[in-house]
């Protein structure tokens, strides 16, 4: 339109480039999915996922086509850029949201009082009943123990790299902090069994090598985020506790650690939720049951996401019903674990003077 | 106790900052540097464990452990080897990589720079706590729901694509328990962290790059190919690698989809093949000791791949954060 006040002269350069009208997106789009669905209607394509999918390349199609007319190549292939990156995001959007909506969907008939308070014991795999109070009672042992054992080291370690670490061991801890990472859970459950043929030359079936399993895997991630939080610790803190007098040991102990503690809780409290999911290790360490078993030291115990292995093994309807209900507290557990650390990042966020 | 004035043992009375040793500091000092120790000692041990049970099994293994399909370590002499195993961890993988990179790429640039931006902090949110959701319930979903469902993308690419051989499928009404289906899974487990660290590493992109473009009038997509890409490159690979890592790794999804068997096909559609960590929980219950020791030598391959890949992951940040001063 602007261009048009300058028409007396159509020879003369215009100022500003010609321009699309705002509603031209929706109205390409509309015309899209009209033409898509006269294709599919008319070539009698069934799958309404093929509609969808002409309709995306008939819309990308056409606002390449229409805007290179109008606005020039530069601004059509923006135009694509946006419409694949919004197509991206949506695709993306599909499966994750099913995968929450029919885990809620399928779980929340299963999940109530009688589910969460009793085991498998005497219960038919093919019977719909039983519950999953005895692989509650497995998960929160494992992880506990885990928590037990990896927390306290690695936060060692990760005071040992901060306040401590320099030179050749230092450099030493850190790449293998970095090995550690990259373990496939399945391997480090492959570890730990190959320590029980060796040191008792026999397999274990009990929830502390599992525990053990789930503490290798766990010690990485709160070394990793344990150190991240201590070197937020401004150095004047330090500084002026060690001026003051103070033994190195008190102030991290003191000073240290009480400033970076929001961040710390977080850090374990994602690493819990990261190893309360993990079912490879348990699957070769704890070999499950359906009973409840109290004790971790001995005998085979259950947890909640090798329960949910098992009851889709058994493949039947009931057990597909008690694995989504499984499924879904686990679920909960976890996003609750994740929600409440991010909480408490968000109110104990260290005060770091940058 | 501790801040009582030390013994004078010093030599030099003239020094301020006396090198005392308390006790406390002492003991302190040990822990940490015994917890790290500690650590050092349970990888080494950890590593000469696998390695000894796996040597045992592999010496006594009467195929090649490289080249061979089957996994019998139970029969007479035991045969078993790797292929089969390799190749469709590889498969799936690759699979995931071509589908989940480009989409969480995109999904990473919506996030950053074209959601409105009221949107863009909730979405990345809910991809942070969806990067939690346990693998056995991707496994699960995998199998109970997007199996059914990929039945129709199946047939349509068999009925389309059959002539590249590679979507043909032998049996068009088998279900869909493919090393095809298996990567797709994949790829959308993979996909939240990809997202998330690539989303990190555009967001420490220099606004004064991206302004600087927009001043000399580039179009949005121009800013992102000519500021942001460039910048965040190696970023999103290693990225892309963590997401290797994890796709290579995975148990329970592939163990809950795969129909496993011990045929290597190029045909991806074709419900055989399998995974190493697969066929490690799916072989491990009816394994006898040695069988066992066979499993812990093909999850030391599996172990030595995905530490290659990490390793790789690692240079590149650690070459990133070297030339990359900009950020500050």
């Amino acid at each position: 339109m602007d261009a048009k006040q300058a028409s007396g002269r159509p020879a003369s350069p215009r100022l500003a480039s010609r321009h699309l009208p705002r509603w031209s997106p929706p109205a390409i789009a509309a015309g899209a999915i009209v033409a898509a669905v006269a294709i599919g209607a008319g070539a009698g394509l069934s799958s309404h996922i093929q509609w969808g999918l002409i309709a995306l390349a008939l819309f990308v199609a056409g606002s390449y086509a229409i805007t290179a007319r109008v606005e020039g190549r530069r601004q059509a292939r923006n135009r694509v850029a946006t419409s694949l990156v919004w197509s991206s995001f949506i695709l993306a959007v599909i499966p994750l949201y099913s995968l929450v909506e029919t885990t809620i969907s399928k779980g929340a008939g299963i999940v109530d009082g009688t589910f969460l308070s009793h085991s498998m014991n005497n219960v038919l795999t093919i019977q719909p009943g039983g519950g999953v109070y005895h692989a509650i009672i497995g998960t929160l042992e494992q992880v506990g123990i885990a928590t037990v054992i990896a927390a306290p080291l690695g936060m060692l370690t990760a005071i040992y790299l901060v306040e401590y670490g320099k030179g050749r061991l230092a450099k030493w801890v850190t790449f293998f902090v970095d090995v550690m990472t990259g373990i496939p859970s399945i391997v480090a459950g492959l570890f730990i069994l190959s320590v029980w043929f060796v040191a008792f030359n026999k397999a274990p079936a009990s929830g502390f090598a599992g525990s053990l399993a789930l503490a290798l895997l766990m010690m990485p991630v709160v070394v990793r985020s344990t150190e991240e939080m201590l070197k937020l610790v401004p150095n004047e803190l330090r500084e002026a506790s060690l001026a003051l007098g103070v033994p190195k040991w008190r102030t991290t102990v003191k000073v240290v650690l009480p400033t970076a503690v929001g961040g710390i809780t977080t850090g374990i409290m994602l690493a819990i939720a990261r190893i309360a999911g993990e079912s490879a290790p348990i699957a070769l360490l704890v070999f499950g049951s359906a009973a409840i078993n109290t004790n971790p030291f001995k005998d085979p115990q259950s947890s909640l996401p090798y329960y949910i292995f098992e009851q889709y093994n058994n493949g039947n309807q009931p057990s597909y019903d008690r694995a989504w209900g499984a499924a879904l507290v686990l679920i909960a557990f976890v996003m609750i674990l994740n929600l409440i650390a991010r909480l408490i990042s968000r109110w104990k966020a260290p005060k770091a003077g940058r | 106790m501790t801040t009582t004035a030390p013994p004078p043992t010093t030599p030099e009375p003239h020094r301020v900052a006396r090198t005392v040793s308390r006790p406390g500091d002492r003991i302190f000092a040990g822990m940490a540097r015994g917890s790290g120790i500690l650590l050092l000692i349970v990888m080494a041990a950890i590593a000469l464990f696998l390695t000894v049970r796996a040597v045992s099994a592999i010496s006594k293994d009467h195929g090649n452990f490289l080249t061979t399909f089957e996994w019998t370590p139970s029969l007479n002499p035991p045969v078993f080897g790797i292929a089969v195993l390799a190749y469709g961890t590889v498969v799936s993988s690759v699979i995931a990589m071509a589908i989940a990179v480009p989409i969480a790429i995109g999904i990473a640039l919506f996030i950053t720079h074209y959601a409105p931006r009221r949107l863009g902090g909730p979405i990345a949110y809910v991809i942070d706590l969806l990067a939690a959701v346990p693998s056995i319930v991707y496994g699960l979903w995998g199998a109970l729901f997007l199996v059914p469902h990929l039945r129709g993308v199946n047939l349509w690419l068999d009925d389309y694509f059959g002539w590249t051989y590679i979507f043909h499928k032998q049996d068009p009404n088998s279900a869909a328990r493919s090393l095809f289906t298996v990567g797709i899974l994949l790829a959308i487990m993979i996909l939240p962290i990809i997202t998330n660290v690539s989303r990190e590493v555009i967001n420490q992109v220099p606004k004064m790059h991206e302004e600087a473009a927009l001043a000399l009038g580039a179009t949005r997509w121009e800013v992102i190919r000519l500021s942001v890409l460039p910048f965040a490159r190696s970023g999103i690979i290693s990225a892309s690698m963590l997401g290797l890592g994890r796709a290579l790794g995975e148990t329970m999804a592939v163990a809950t989809v795969l129909s496993a068997s011990p045929v290597l096909s190029a045909r991806i559609l074709d419900p055989v093949g399998g995974t190493f960590s697969q066929n490690i929980v799916a072989k491990f219950g009816e394994a006898d000791d040695f069988g066992r020791d066979a499993l812990i030598a093909s999850g030391l391959v599996l172990f030595l791949i995905t530490l290659l890949v990490n390793g790789a992951a690692r240079m590149i940040i650690q070459r990133r954060k070297e030339y990359s001063g900009a950020n500050a």
